[in-house]
């Protein structure tokens, strides 16, 4: 936290001690970096002067740690790779195998792969950003508060099965709403094996066309029942005899019994836990 | 009141949709046209805009038909829009660029592709759903693949993965791919044994 500064800094650096925090435009990654040095510099990608290049990319690394810029450790990586193909670059090249015509790789040939196919990379990101973008070049009707990402139906009415990052979201939220940490709480009384919630979530949709995932979990249920509960969900899932299924993107969630549970010769034999 | 045409009927139900409609769907509200001239009627209405030189424009997106404004009317939309528009940093145009072109793709190969960490990124894209998880790889630790999802198209204005910009060939690259062909696999699949 920026505390009021009793002095007024006088250098950047000094600024940049007392908690001043500095935003600027850093690179992406060590990839963006060097290719900002090969452009700087005017070099050709495919002929990369290895030792200009290591000693401006080190320089930048110093400028950067002067500045109290975080230093991700991809940069770090970065730059070890450079001096290791430096230093591969000086050793004198061992005699070739005989027999063996294959000519030895330049140890550049990897580094300039991978420069080259991330700026394919960084380049058809910047052609998408520039596109007419839905909320902001473009409208379309409705649009949800100014943020067209949020509210979005699909076209075709149809229910939504749910992929796991939607699942686990839900559960998430579920959990959020329980206190964590409940005191002198009796360990033992309220154990439960996913088998156990397995039998109850089936028994409890028995008879039901379908049930919604919240009342899957009762309001006085412990963590733990909670998460097991959850474990036994997405096992059912896993062997097919639950569908997960919203109506509309972000609506309530349903847990349907799939077809597979009125059949029921296959569904015992898909149980493992029968 | 006369007798609606098929053109000022889907020109209706193009209005009042909240997403692009596709082909299939405006035939099964429209059970008493062929396919055909639902088709055909659409073309015209689209084109029937365009001369026009409307404000809106009937556009195919993410596999349907969907009426948005035209990109010249964004600065007076824009002051009647509440709150600030998407905007996407460097680093989440990289990440969806490289998922869009390469999916299925997993967040290591990502990385490497990207030299940098790249698990928030693509939380946020998670989250924004223009990302999606797509399963597993059928390799040792089976690391989550991912893809994108119809909300990336409907966003970034594309009528299918076959409309993004196609890749800037550098000539004499190698053309062995970085990463061999990847099966896609289902979550709950077959597989069991695993507790």
């Amino acid at each position: 936290m920026p505390q009021a500064a009793e002095t007024i800094p006088t250098s950047l650096f000094e600024g940049a001690d007392q908690g001043y925090s500095i935003k600027l435009d850093a690179f992406e990654g060590p990839l963006d970096l060097l290719l900002h040095l090969i452009r700087k510099n005017e070099v050709d990608i495919y002929d990369i002067p290895i030792s200009l290049i290591t000693r401006q990319y080190l320089d930048y690394l110093k400028l950067m740690k002067e500045l109290n810029l975080d230093l991700a450790g991809d940069f770090l990586v970065m730059a070890s790779t450079l001096l290791q193909i430096k230093s591969r670059m000086l050793l004198p090249l061992p005699e070739p195998e005989e027999g063996e015509g294959e000519e030895q790789e330049d140890p550049r040939a990897e580094l300039v792969r991978r420069l080259i196919e991330y700026q394919r990379y960084r380049d058809a990101g910047l052609e998408l950003g520039a596109r007419e973008l839905l909320g902001r070049e473009v409208f379309a009707r409705p649009c949800a508060d100014g943020c067209c990402l949020e509210g979005f139906v699909p076209a075709d009415d149809g229910p939504i099965e749910l992929d796991l990052f939607e699942l686990s979201e839900a559960f998430n939220q579920l959990l959020a709403r329980i206190p964590t940490a409940r005191a002198h709480e009796v360990a033992g009384q309220d154990t439960l094996s996913i088998v156990d919630a397995i039998n109850e979530i089936l028994s409890r949709l028995d008879g039901h066309e379908s049930m919604e995932f919240e009342s899957l979990f009762l309001d006085d249920m412990s963590r733990e029942r909670m998460i097991v509960t959850f474990l036994a969900l997405l096992e059912l899932c896993r062997i097919k005899l639950l569908k997960v299924i919203q109506n509309s993107r972000y609506g309530a969630i349903h847990i349907f019994p799939s077809v597979a549970a009125t059949d029921n010769d296959g569904a015992s034999d898909a149980l493992p836990f029968a | 009141m006369h007798f609606p045409s098929l053109n000022a009927i889907i020109e209706g139900l193009l209005f009042v949709s909240d997403g692009p409609m596709t082909l299939d769907r405006l035939t099964e509200l429209l059970p008493d046209y062929e396919r055909a001239s639902v088709r055909l009627a659409v073309q015209e209405l689209r084109d029937d805009y365009e001369q026009r030189g409307a404000g809106v424009h009937l556009v195919e997106v993410a596999g349907g038909w969907q009426l948005r404004t035209v990109p010249e009317l964004m600065p007076y939309l824009s002051r009647m829009v509440k709150g600030r528009p998407a905007r996407f940093s460097q680093s989440a145009l990289e990440t969806l660029a490289i998922v869009a072109y390469r999916q299925p793709i997993t967040r290591q190969e990502i990385e490497y592709l990207r030299g940098v960490d790249t698990g928030a990124v693509l939380k946020t894209l998670l989250e924004k759903k223009l990302v999606k998880i797509l399963g597993k790889k059928d390799i040792p630790g089976r690391p989550i693949i991912y893809g994108t999802t119809r909300e990336f198209l409907e966003v970034f204005n594309l009528k299918d993965l076959k409309g993004l910009p196609t890749l800037r060939e550098i000539q004499s690259l190698d053309e062995v791919p970085i990463f061999e062909v990847q099966e896609e696999l289902p979550l709950g699949g077959e597989q069991r044994g695993e507790p």
